[in-house]
């Protein structure tokens, strides 16, 4: 894997790159997300899309704050982030995370951070539907089953529903729809900040819950767009004791082994 | 002659009474906070002919769309059935349409005959999945005594209006065959002629009965009227501006918090001077700190349940339930309503929406998955109360679950929710 670009280097040399790809805290400290993190670059780099990341200079965007009621934290992030952002001349920003998607999308505008902002499924659709992203190369996913958990921070929230799937339909495989999907899917348990919480009392936990959508399908990979799902998702597989059988794996991970990058 | 006189008294004493009942609501509704939801009309005029008219996201549950919707459209095209009775009622006139609209108005009765015959076994069948087959969906702690009592009344009454329309017309349909007194041969009773032969032949005994009948139906259509501000089904009138004023924005969006934005401008940059705001309390801790769009949702919500039967929180058990937070705040907006009645404007009493009827163990179930939202049938929005209550209990209270604190707090110092240094966060890129 090549070098990853930093914005800071780039301004240096005094290039801006074509789109700032925004990494997120799960991207960047989750051990799992982060493979999925540099599976994204390699998709980049592939198409030579000349991109850049904040690094050391990224900070979290606020959404978990914003979601558990903190509107003080989240807009002092949002303020921060928009300062950096504004001062490297940021247009469009791709993250790897429908969370920070949405964050950055909705809620930055009103404090003075306008992008153009897309999420990286829908990046990958594009580049699908440009042709400068194929299925060849690499593992085959021909014939076998994969579900799509719709994260609802990409689905719901946003109303991306097709860029997921349009990555999955390349691959000649067989798309299974859980019962709830789409603007019905269920959450996995993980959104309004309950990530970083225990969960409320009750007489199940919701990933096992939708772990019994997943098994009633038969498939056997999940596919997601969301760190947070990704762990919830691989926590109800754990639970279940399907682990043989069942493999969560992001997009972008799936785009990768597709290609052999 | 004296019947007229009975009937506009009647009448005008309804009308009185409802008006009277819709202006205490709209006051109510409207000790909410400002918000502005009158942009972009012409989206909002579309979504409201969408969703309210049309019923598009009722579908998603398709023997209860189906159902709703002879109701709905019995409803709707009856009433025009009631205007002639109306005119009948203050002229002392007996079917006053039969002769302008000729042989269309033997269409007309017989459309709504067959209309009276499906909100009749619509409503039946709704019954008996409330009593008999005891759908989940109509179950839960906020489904206590008077709610399932509101929704057996609403379809009882609907029952016996039809059941009394359709006899009206069976024994006015036989006064017509015996050519009696005023009653002229007019309409055509596709369902009535079938109850018919259950009525007496007398010719007495059928004008007491369909008298009888018409007045039932008429009072009670006015009876029903005043009915509906004091329950659920006021849906009926509500769902249409409601929809109207619905958020157009992602409903991944939560609002930015003016009051916040100013502060935090100011302790980023100490010459910024913001601009003088009303100063209020931070978030939601009763319902006159909601918006008065979050009040007309409350007076709006039918209490079909849609919400909680796709909360992922009830699903698993937790004590969260969106149509509780919904009827909550009807409950408290109603008593906020009637101590201002009782004891004037001014007047508090020692209770507020949250503990005293929402509590904190319910608002810190919520994921924010926006599933309630989602299948509102008329676009009724549990979450933004969740939030804004949320917003109350952290940055007025401090009180959010220790968990969160730590959240919080490594977000201050590292900028990320977890303990990691902001100078790791580049270290993935070396493990490539």
């Amino acid at each position: 894997m090549e070098q990853i670009p930093t914005m800071a280097e780039m301004a240096a040399e005094g290039k801006e790159p074509e789109i700032l790809f925004w990494v997120g805290c799960a991207g960047s400290f989750d051990e799992r997300a982060q493979k999925i993190t540099r599976d994204i670059c390699k998709i980049l780099q592939h198409v030579g899309i000349s991109y850049a990341v904040l690094g050391t200079e990224e900070s979290c965007t606020g959404d978990p704050a914003k979601r558990a009621g903190n509107e003080f934290l989240f807009q002092m992030q949002a303020m921060t982030n928009i300062e950096v952002l504004n001062g490297y001349n940021i247009k469009k920003i791709v993250t790897g995370c429908p969370h920070c998607f949405n964050t950055i999308r909705n809620e930055y505008p009103g404090l003075g951070g306008t992008y153009e902002v897309i999420h990286h499924t829908q990046l990958i659709q594009s580049l699908i539907d440009e042709g400068k992203l194929k299925a060849e190369g690499g593992e085959s996913f021909k014939g076998r089953k994969i579900t799509f958990h719709d994260p609802c921070y990409l689905g719901r929230a946003n109303n991306v529903y097709e860029a997921p799937r349009a990555a999955l339909e390349i691959l000649d495989t067989e798309l299974v729809e859980m019962k709830r999907c789409k603007s019905n899917g269920l959450c996995c348990g993980a959104g309004g900040a309950q990530m970083f919480k225990e969960p409320e009392k009750g007489n199940k936990e919701i990933n096992d819950e939708r772990m019994l959508d997943v098994i009633e399908t038969g498939a056997s990979v999940i596919a997601s767009g969301c760190p947070f799902c990704m762990t919830m998702l691989t926590d109800g597989v754990k639970h279940m004791e399907k682990e043989q059988d069942i493999k969560v794996l992001d997009i972008a991970e799936i785009t990768v082994r597709a290609n052999g990058l | 002659m004296i019947g007229q006189v009975i009937f506009i008294i009647i009448l005008l004493g309804a009308a009185y009474l409802f008006g009277k009942n819709v202006a205490r609501v709209r006051r109510n509704i409207l000790l909410g906070r400002d918000t502005n939801r009158s942009d972009r009309p012409a989206d909002r005029w579309a979504i409201m002919a969408k969703v309210a008219l049309g019923q598009t996201k009722m579908v998603k549950r398709p023997v209860a769309a189906v159902m709703h919707f002879f109701i709905y459209v019995g409803f709707v095209i009856i009433n025009l059935e009631v205007l002639e009775i109306m005119i009948d009622g203050i002229f002392g006139s007996h079917r006053v349409f039969s002769k302008p609209l000729g042989s269309l108005y033997g269409l007309l009765i017989g459309g709504f005959e067959i209309l009276a015959l499906l909100v009749l076994v619509s409503c039946v069948v709704f019954l008996a999945r409330r009593n008999i087959l005891k759908l989940k969906r109509f179950s839960g702690t906020e489904m206590t005594a008077w709610p399932k009592s509101d929704a057996n009344y609403i379809l009882a009454i609907e029952i016996l209006l039809m059941s009394a329309f359709l006899t009206m017309n069976a024994a006015d349909y036989k006064l017509q065959l015996l050519h009696f007194g005023h009653y002229v041969t007019a309409g055509s009773f596709p369902v009535s002629n079938l109850i018919a032969p259950l009525l007496p032949s007398g010719a007495g005994a059928l004008v007491a009965i369909e008298r009888g009948c018409w007045w039932f139906h008429i009072i009670g259509i006015l009876a029903f009227l005043n009915y509906l501000p004091y329950s659920k089904h006021f849906h009926i009138l509500l769902a249409f501006p409601n929809v109207y004023y619905s958020n157009l924005k992602p409903k991944g969006e939560f609002s930015n918090m003016a009051s916040v934005t100013n502060e935090v401008k100011a302790m980023l940059d100490p010459s910024f001077v913001p601009e003088t705001t009303e100063i209020t309390r931070f978030g939601v801790k009763d319902v006159t700190d909601l918006t008065w769009k979050n009040l007309m949702e409350a007076y709006t919500c039918t209490e079909c349940g849609r919400c909680t039967s796709v909360c992922p929180a009830n699903i698993t058990g937790k004590l969260l339930s969106p149509r509780k937070i919904m009827m909550d705040t009807r409950d408290r907006l109603t008593e906020v309503g009637n101590n201002i009645d009782k004891h004037g404007k001014d007047y508090t009493d020692d209770k507020t929406l949250l503990d005293n009827y929402i509590t904190r163990e319910e608002l810190w179930a919520c994921t924010t998955c926006n599933a309630c939202v989602e299948a509102c049938p008329v676009n009724i929005n549990p979450l933004e109360i969740i939030t804004e209550m949320r917003r109350y209990l952290v940055m007025e209270e401090s009180q959010a679950p220790a968990s969160l604190n730590n959240m919080f707090g490594n977000m201050e110092n590292n900028g990320a929710p977890w303990k990691y240094s902001q100078a790791d966060r580049l270290n993935w890129a070396e493990k490539a």
